[in-house]
């Protein structure tokens, strides 16, 4: 990790953020169909046998100064998708805007590593031990052409802002210091860039409650501070409710519903959203879980089921389902609320149908 | 035993755990807890608050070279502390098991999940392989596996991790504890799976009527799991009651800065209300309040010595100087109650 980290920092030249090109209303972000299979080989000819479809066929925008947080569970492409919006693993298909320029065409990948950073749930694996902490938030800057003793006062510019004392924490290994001070590092690292957009990955999972709560609100202060965006992704309901303006809820590798915070914690329109949600635990002692909201394990993502992905554990599965993939719909006419199950599309045949949802005009514009 | 803890299955009393090596860690520090039978008791911590380290003392499985044990530990009203050998290994198992957070280093990889259970329910019951089989095969169908039979010929690899809980929780009730201690079982599971074995536990809870330990971080998983919850810090219980005292009236500091922490229907205009600082590092042992560093209520008492231990009711009680006023039966002999 360290090293792909490296070399996003190399890439770019200067170090100042890179200028609003498209105006306040152009996306930051705009993922259209992106497609990432992985290969899985055997035999001793490394015959490709068959491909885990981590990332298969999604589309959404990011808009500038939101955070949109990504749910689901393992396997179903949400770090996967991190991986492909930071330019880490190349994509199969699919295109991805940033700013109003294309990836590949007008936008290279050292263009886009100028704007982008990402904070990786394992803070201890993602910083080099051999380096003092100093040296880590310095290094990206200096390898962007900035001066040494300009760098090292970036560092402790930044070491102070996140709440870790220069004079007592700058000269420390990785090792010396507690998960929660070293996520700060991360997070300073990442702003040494002066990057638009971060993608944060499970960042605050490994955390202790009472810290996370602390990395939380730091992450708040520095998102108006610096006017950055956020992709954050995690498995807990909570923590994405509290930081998200949008949430995408993700499914072996589709997007299964993404929309306001609010419309879909007022009104999940997908199955596997509603099971999802029911399995948070109820923090309610007189009130407890009495059934579980859904049986047996996530499916594999090497062999997914056929149409759509969710019917063998939905409670709600019809022949249709098993045949043909639901359609994008908007969920109660809201444009900016979309599901994609046969439910809530008119057209579907499933006897639940066109309850509430409308046929989205096209599929795959976003 | 005294009187006042006859009828527990379990009995801690003044506990302390430390751990030698390049340096001391005082990880519990006298530390009290009792079990009923057939009574869920969560311990809520953070890490490093030494919940682990108490379930691993039950167990004898801290390393014995490192490790400085005093205080006493009766199950059923056996002194843990003196037990060696072959009265170990028969505790091991069959009066006291344990589930683990990560079942896929839990079991052996080399052997089938039926093999597995069918050695322990051996080694335990003296019957023949034949029969240990059965009781594997019954105890697969208990935990809800799907096609047990042919499951009991599965490897560990061959499962998915919620289905390997479920082997490690059939592998861990095939003798019949009176006590399972479990070990933040359902930490590295997906949410939609982690709520199918909380539920799981408590039915069988409810069937075997065996006495469980739970250990987590987790304040929802301890409401879905628990009747009563033990909140540790430092190495030592803070606050004790049943779940509807805890959530609802959390009296010591920590308590309900945890809650708070839990973002359940936190304000997103707001700011969230967080501890600041991080847990002690235990070089020493404590000699007052642990948390007082990192609480918004300290002043010079609980730097002074350690804090009373209240007890409002039965099964509850509070340690922390805040509760001075709210208690009638203070005394002035209450701190010794601590130590």
């Amino acid at each position: 990790m360290t090293t792909s980290e490296n070399s996003v920092a190399r890439a770019a030249p200067g170090n100042v953020q890179a200028a609003d090109r498209g105006g306040p209303a152009q996306p930051l972000v705009i993922a259209r169909d992106l497609k990432r299979h992985f290969p899985v080989r055997k035999g001793i000819f490394n015959r490709k046998a068959s491909a885990v479809r981590a990332v298969d066929g999604i589309s959404f925008t990011v808009r500038k100064s939101e955070t949109l947080g990504i749910v689901g569970e393992s396997g179903c492409g949400k770090s996967t998708t991190a991986r492909l919006l930071v330019g880490l693993i190349g994509l199969d298909e699919g295109d991805l805007i940033f700013d109003g320029e294309k990836l590949g065409e007008e936008l290279s990948l050292n263009d886009l590593w100028s704007g982008v950073q990402m904070v990786f749930q394992d803070s201890y694996a993602s910083l080099n031990p051999r380096l003092t902490i100093e040296e880590t938030i310095a290094f990206g800057p200096k390898m962007r052409g900035v001066a040494a003793p300009e760098a090292r006062r970036l560092a402790h510019e930044l070491l102070e802002r996140v709440g870790l004392a220069p004079a007592r924490f700058a000269g420390r290994y990785p090792h010396e210091l507690s998960g929660g001070q070293r996520q700060r590092v991360n997070i300073a690292r990442s702003l040494a860039m002066k990057p638009r957009l971060i993608i944060l990955d499970e960042a605050v999972s490994a955390l202790d409650k009472s810290v996370e709560a602390q990395v939380l609100n730091l992450l708040r202060e520095l998102k108006a501070e610096f006017d950055l965006t956020f992709v954050f992704i995690s498995h807990d309901l909570n923590v994405v409710r509290y930081v998200s303006d949008r949430i995408m809820v993700m499914y072996l590798g589709e997007v299964v519903e993404i929309g306001p915070v609010d419309a879909i914690w007022n009104h999940r329109a997908h199955p596997y959203t509603q099971a999802l949600f029911a399995a948070m635990p109820s923090m309610d002692p007189d009130n407890r879980t009495q059934v579980p909201p859904l049986a047996g394990d996530p499916p594999n993502p090497i062999d997914p089921p056929s149409g759509c992905r969710f019917h063998t554990r939905c409670g709600f599965a019809e022949p249709v389902c098993g045949t043909r993939k639901p359609r994008v719909v908007a969920v109660r006419g809201d444009a900016g609320h979309e599901a994609a199950c046969h439910m809530l599309d008119g057209q579907s045949g499933h006897s639940k149908a066109g309850e509430t949802g409308e046929v989205r005009k096209e599929l795959g514009e976003v | 035993m005294s009187e006042a803890t006859k009828g527990n299955l379990l009995d801690i009393s003044n506990l302390t755990v430390r751990f030698h090596g390049e340096r001391t860690v005082h990880a519990i520090n006298g530390l009290d807890l009792t079990l009923k039978p057939g009574e869920i008791l969560t311990i809520l911590g953070e890490s490093g608050s030494g919940k682990s380290v108490t379930l691993k003392a039950l167990l004898k499985l801290l390393p014995k070279k490192r490790s400085e044990i005093s205080g006493a530990m009766h199950v059923d009203g056996v002194d843990v502390l003196a037990l060696k050998g072959q009265a170990l290994s028969a505790y091991r198992g069959k009066t006291v098991s344990m589930i683990f957070q990560e079942p896929a280093l839990a079991l052996d990889p080399v052997y089938t999940i039926g093999d597995q259970i069918a050695e322990a329910v051996m080694r335990h019951e003296k019957v023949s392989r034949k029969e240990a089989l059965a009781v594997a095969l019954d105890m697969l169908k208990r935990v809800r596996i799907p096609s047990a039979e042919s499951r009991l010929k599965n490897y560990p690899h061959e499962m998915s991790g919620g289905m390997r809980q479920r082997a490690m929780i059939a592998l861990a009730l095939a003798c019949k504890p009176d006590l399972l201690l479990a070990d933040e079982p359902t930490t590295a599971l997906d949410a939609t799976v982690q709520i199918q074995v909380l539920l799981l536990l408590r039915e069988l809870q409810r069937e075997f009527g065996m006495g469980i330990i739970f250990v987590t971080h987790d304040i929802g998983v301890a409401v879905e799991i628990s009747d009563r919850i033990a909140v540790m810090y430092a190495g030592n219980v803070v606050e004790e009651g049943t779940v509807a005292e805890i959530i609802k009236d959390p009296r010591h500091p920590y308590t309900q800065g945890l809650l708070a922490a839990n973002l359940h229907d936190a304000d997103r205009s707001q700011t969230l209300a967080s501890i600041p600082g991080s847990p002690p590092p235990l070089d020493e042992k404590p000699d007052h309040c642990s948390f007082a560093p990192r609480c918004a209520h300290a002043r010079d008492r609980c730097y002074a010595a350690l804090p009373p231990v209240h007890r409002p009711g039965p099964g509850r009680r509070v340690a922390c100087i805040l509760e001075d006023a709210s208690d009638p039966a203070e005394k002035p002999g209450a701190m010794a109650e601590i130590h």
